[in-house]
């Protein structure tokens, strides 16, 4: 790839070189301390939520403005994901669940601004997002539940001798999860921005740049919708984990 | 851009040559980072997992202590305003009814009383009426009779008057005729002719 990179002329493709972990004030080494733009722009998340649901609704108003409604609208909409599809007994977990979901869909679109770092792109960050939920759930399941939460795995309406066997597939699913719900969230967002700078890069050729930058456009708009979406895929899967953690039985 | 291919084809053999130098030590650092894909370059994972991790406890902070039950309140605020408002608009409703009630009781009463005014007023006139007619009636029956006790009078009057002219009368005739006036016996003739004649 370098070899590409370096002997094709015009063309310079570093289509990965977005997603790396740089400190920030100098220096090589990537300690654990050290500040890192993932460091810069997990504080811009933090920013963002602040302005958008601390800021936005300074006024408390009964006729709210236009940021208020922003705030009001991100607040109903999660409540009621997590009153529909986790129950109403879950709405306890529903500052927990805001917090995931604010802070994906903040990070999500601010990795959509030109020259920013995506820190929901790397598997560091949705690993752990994915494994608290699964810790979270997992605990929540047997402290609520005690050993009846085990019945989530013993198909109880599928013939006896076959339950055994769905009890081993669903003991396997039950542990990809956290893999599936934390590759998912990065591996979209790393394969659009990927290939957002892949167009990039053939826009220095003349001939190309006009299709190339058409093809940016509509790649972002894409990845506009990709970064809500996965947000909400992320937080819906959480709710639906959290239910089967409340509410076992098949 | 192809021209500049081409102009670097002159140097080709430096380029290259670079090119190879700086290929073995991106393969050397890709290689560390796991294929070139910095998300499986395990060395930045501390980093990533700290700050991570207090990202997540600061917006956690931030929403459970500040923006989350302003907002609730909010909601439950407006859910409250809209209710009292509601209720208040209920309330003004059945005042709104109230008031139509007692302004159709008030005009039925007006409308009663004004009858009952009129039907006073209509007994009033026609009781002063009948007086009238009745004094009316009174005052034309002594008129009337006072006028007839005046023609019987005038009527006696004139037969008085035309006893004296028969008498007057009669004497004179006698008189005339030369034969000596009995005054007596004149006025029992005209009585009495006068009596035959009625």
């Amino acid at each position: 790839m370098a070899d590409e990179a370096h002997g094709g002329g015009g063309i310079q493709i570093h289509p990965m070189d977005q997603f790396k972990v740089e400190p920030l004030f100098g220096g090589d080494h990537v300690g654990m301390l050290t500040i890192t733009n993932v460091t810069f722009w997990l504080a811009m998340s933090v920013l963002a939520i602040t302005v958008i649901l601390v800021v936005g609704t300074r006024g408390r108003a009964i006729i709210p403005s236009r940021a208020q409604s922003i705030a009001e609208l991100a607040y109903g909409f999660v409540y009621k994901m997590v009153e529909d599809v986790a129950g109403k007994d879950a709405v306890g977990f529903f500052p927990y669940i805001m917090t995931l979901f604010m802070f994906i869909v903040t990070a999500n679109f601010l990795g959509l601004l030109p020259m920013s770092f995506t820190t929901t792109s790397h598997i560091a960050v949705t690993a752990i997002l994915a494994m608290a939920v699964f810790l979270t759930v997992t605990f929540v399941g047997f402290w609520k539940n005690g050993t009846k939460f085990l019945g989530l795995f013993w198909v109880s309406s599928a013939p006896l001798a076959l339950r055994p066997i769905l009890a081993i597939i669903e003991v396997i699913s039950y542990f990809v999860r956290p893999v599936s719900h934390s590759i998912r969230l990065a591996g979209n967002l790393m394969a659009g921005h990927a290939v957002i700078k892949v167009f990039a890069g053939f826009a220095a050729v003349t001939a190309i740049a006009p299709f190339s930058i058409l093809a940016i456009t509509a790649i972002y708009g894409l990845e506009l919708l990709v970064a809500f979406i996965q947000a909400y895929v992320f937080t819906i899967l959480t709710c639906v984990y959290l239910k089967d953690a409340l509410h076992p039985s098949h | 851009m192809a021209g500049d291919s081409h102009a670097t084809t002159t140097g080709q053999a430096t380029d290259a040559a670079q090119g190879a130098a700086h290929g073995a030590t991106d393969a050397a650092h890709q290689a560390a980072e796991g294929a070139g894909m910095p998300q499986l370059d395990f060395s930045t994972f501390p980093n990533q997992i700290f700050w991570l991790i207090i990202t997540i406890l600061a917006i956690y902070f931030i929403l459970t202590k500040i923006a989350l039950p302003r907002i609730a309140g909010v909601l439950a605020e407006r859910k409250g305003t809209i209710t009292n408002d509601i209720a208040a608009a209920e309330e003004l409703k059945l005042k709104a009814v109230e008031a139509e009630k007692a302004y159709e009781k008030a005009l039925a009463e007006a409308r009663s009383e004004a009858q009952k005014i009129a039907a006073e007023t209509r007994a009033a006139i026609k009781e002063q009426l009948d007086l009238a007619t009745a004094k009316a009636d009174a005052d034309i029956s002594a008129k009337s009779a006072e006028s007839a006790a005046h023609i019987a009078e005038i009527r006696d009057s004139a037969l008085e008057a035309v006893n004296a002219v028969a008498n007057d009368t009669a004497a004179e005739i006698v008189a005339s005729l030369g034969r000596p006036v009995d005054a007596g016996a004149v006025a029992a003739a005209v009585e009495a002719q006068i009596k035959g004649d009625a």
